[in-house]
């Protein structure tokens, strides 16, 4: 017989008592292994640096990642963003009535293993079950907590005229590989996900002594929404090579097939970096190597995002509206 | 990017086409795939001054009728029907509130407890026919010639399976019955046409020579890159300055004069034609594909007795879509554009596809 969740596991008796001792403890970090209401925190010095996030993925496993990696990098990269190294995390699942144990147990693993490789620890958590078909599977929300090791705020506010922007990598691989599990399309070779964590990037960053403007990772609504918010709140127009935006021969050619544009795909392992020119080349030395580039440049005028396309055209690149759908032909 | 690669080519392409244009020519690109290509890319950016582009009316989920979407969404609404179409479909709204929640398109019934699935082939209706032997599955089948051979497969294996419980809501459309009514309408002046390149790999080359020896037009065959639609152009500019009304196939590496005779056969095996309104356009004489016998006991509008799309009149609306369709204004001469009309809040189909005229602009040209 298949183990699942009962509504019973979330009843908080004895079944929920031996769901977290079996599968969940694991993951805290208290040394002595005793669960309590709240975890107290030591933390290094310096300004701290909060954020929180859903998780709903469907399917909850894909090429390259999982809901449970997802969770954890998803939050850690949040705070990255922020000029912050990631340290804790609260974790809260709901669960579905019917959901595999075996399943579970490849989150948590899968969990445990992320929190590992970002040098974050699950400190808190919560778990409840609701009933079939009131859920899907699985959602995890995480909250972080990170210290500020950069030397100046990174906001959109600091973005200034003259900036360049770079990307650290090539774009769209979760959003293609998100895409093609869920539509059963068969891709040859498959594409893994990009979901990986962005802080030993923005750490490399900060220790050359690039200055950082701006981070912005680029997830849902991909480049598109996260230049189009940054250009929005900085005021400021942004100017794009349309050449220089790294994308993957199978990510390109998935695009073309489906009618998407990979700047409109969602990524979880890479991000914007907006930077002074005379910063320029030493951002472009740490990232170039693993794939990224500089796409474009700030300039003053309207709060918008255009584009240069390859043959000297140009466009506004907008964010995607409405759920991404493969067209018809 | 791959397309960055074409560069240089397109570059000469747009000097050529400079060099050899001696008139403000006007051209419409038929296909919903070459308008996307040409506003995504900025092409018309690169025509000589005066040659004018217009979009024409080649997206299928754009000129579905009103009262097609209305019956996808009364069947989607009754609990023993799982409704299942291709992506861009489920987003373009009927004529109003539909029976379940007062959803208006596909997208609002399933979030409303509707049992709407996404396919990215029609064989996976079938699939779906048989897992769920107690329920109705009905595919809402739409699309030109590049579609409706597989959706004339579906039809074929599911009758020789004899799967009962799988119907299809066809609104299969033709292309060169379009392109004559564009013709036929003396405001709109199209002097040149920008083939649409699938299509023709299906149906091949026949009709279209029959449409220019009647009508006296240049047709151009073309494909979808940035470099075909360019080459195309080219082409079909030639033969406009030179007075030659001919077909010309740009796009030879794929189509055949003969298209593709096993496609053709079958759209001819489970298909005949028939008059069809296209939504912002019109009756369109021969512009539809409907089930022949015995492919007839398949119509989802027969087994669930509902009206014929044919019989009901449009929708009255502020949309300007017939215009754009038909090429007489551009989206942005539309005081709904990006203001109460956007993809997610559409009035009208070309607001919906990524290959309708209105998305393309929004995407891409939004201000």
């Amino acid at each position: 017989m298949t183990e699942r969740i009962r509504l019973a596991h979330g009843g908080g008796g004895t079944l929920m008592q031996r769901l977290i001792e079996e599968e969940f403890l694991s993951l805290h970090d208290d040394p002595a292994g005793v669960l309590h209401d709240a975890a107290v925190l030591s933390l290094p010095p310096g300004r701290v640096a909060f954020t929180t996030d859903g998780y709903v993925v469907q399917p909850l496993e894909f090429p390259g990642g999982d809901i449970g990696r997802l969770a954890v990098v998803g939050t850690a990269n949040d705070l990255a963003m922020a000029g912050a190294r990631p340290l804790r995390l609260s974790l809260a699942m709901i669960l579905e009535e019917g959901l595999e144990l075996a399943l579970l147990r490849r989150i948590v693993a899968s969990l445990a293993a992320a929190a590992c490789e970002c040098g974050v620890a699950i400190v808190t958590g919560d778990t409840k079950v609701v009933e079939q078909g009131k859920g899907d599977g699985v959602f995890l929300t995480t909250s972080g907590i990170g210290v500020v090791e950069s030397p100046e705020p990174i906001h959109p506010l600091r973005i200034r005229a003259g900036d360049r922007l770079l990307v650290s990598g090539d774009l769209g691989r979760h959003g293609v590989a998100i895409l093609a599990a869920r539509h059963g399309l068969d891709l040859q070779p498959p594409l893994a996900s990009d979901c990986a964590p962005l802080w030993p990037a923005v750490e490399s960053l900060l220790a050359a002594g690039v200055q950082l403007h701006c981070l912005r990772d680029l997830t849902r609504g991909g480049l598109a929404s996260a230049l189009h918010e940054l250009a929005t709140a900085a005021g400021l127009s942004f100017l794009l090579e349309e050449d220089a935006i790294p994308v993957a021969e199978p990510v390109a050619r998935t695009c073309d097939l489906l009618g998407f544009d990979p700047v409109h795909l969602a990524n979880e392992g890479r991000f914007v970096a907006v930077v002074p020119p005379e910063h320029l080349e030493a951002a472009r030395a740490l990232l170039e190597p693993q794939g990224g580039a500089v796409i474009g440049r700030v300039e003053a005028g309207p709060a918008q995002v255009r584009l240069r396309t390859p043959f000297g055209s140009e466009r506004l690149l907008l964010p995607p509206s409405g759920e991404l759908l493969p067209r018809i032909c | 990017m791959i397309v960055a690669d074409t560069a240089p080519t397109v570059a000469s392409l747009a000097a050529e086409l400079a060099a050899l244009t001696t008139r403000p020519w006007t051209l419409m690109e038929v296909c919903g795939g070459q308008t996307h290509a040409i506003v995504r890319w900025g092409l018309d950016q690169l025509l000589p001054p005066g040659m004018t582009l217009i979009h024409g009316p080649g997206c299928p989920v754009c000129v579905t009728p009103a009262a097609t979407i209305d019956a996808a969404l009364s069947l989607a609404a009754r609990p023993e029907v799982i409704l299942c179409s291709y992506g861009d479909m489920l987003r373009v709204p009927g004529s109003g509130a539909s029976a379940l929640d007062g959803s208006d398109d596909l997208l609002g019934v399933r979030a409303a407890g509707g049992d709407v699935r996404l396919l990215t082939s029609p064989l996976q209706a079938l699939a779906l026919a048989r897992e769920h032997p107690q329920r109705e599955v009905v595919f809402l089948a739409v699309g030109f010639e590049t579609t409706a051979p597989a959706t004339a497969l579906l039809a074929r294996q599911a009758l020789a399976l004899g799967v009962p419980n799988l119907t299809l809501l066809g609104a299969h459309v033709r292309v060169v019955p379009a392109m004559e009514a564009i013709l036929a309408d003396p405001a709109v002046g199209v002097q040149g046409f920008l083939a649409a390149g699938h299509v023709c790999a299906v149906t091949g080359l026949a009709e279209l020579e029959a449409l220019v020896a009647r009508r006296r037009v240049p047709v151009v065959v073309s494909g979808f890159a940035p470099q075909e639609i360019m080459a195309a152009l080219v082409a079909c500019v030639r033969r406009l300055e030179a007075g030659e009304a001919v077909v010309a196939n740009a796009y030879g590496h794929v189509v055949r004069h003969d298209g593709n005779p096993e496609a053709r056969a079958l759209l001819e095996e489970v298909f005949m034609l028939v008059d069809r309104p296209w939504r912002g356009f019109g009756r369109v004489a021969g512009g539809g594909l409907a089930l022949r016998t015995p492919y007839d006991q398949l119509d989802a509008y027969r087994r669930f007795a509902l009206p014929d799309p044919a019989a009901t009149p449009e929708p009255a609306t502020a949309c300007i879509a017939a215009a754009v369709l038909q090429g007489r204004a551009t989206p942005a001469d539309c005081p709904a554009f990006g203001t109460t009309c956007t993809p997610e809040r559409p009035l009208g189909a070309p607001m919906v596809s990524s290959e309708g005229a209105c998305a393309a602009w929004y995407r891409y040209r939004r201000r």
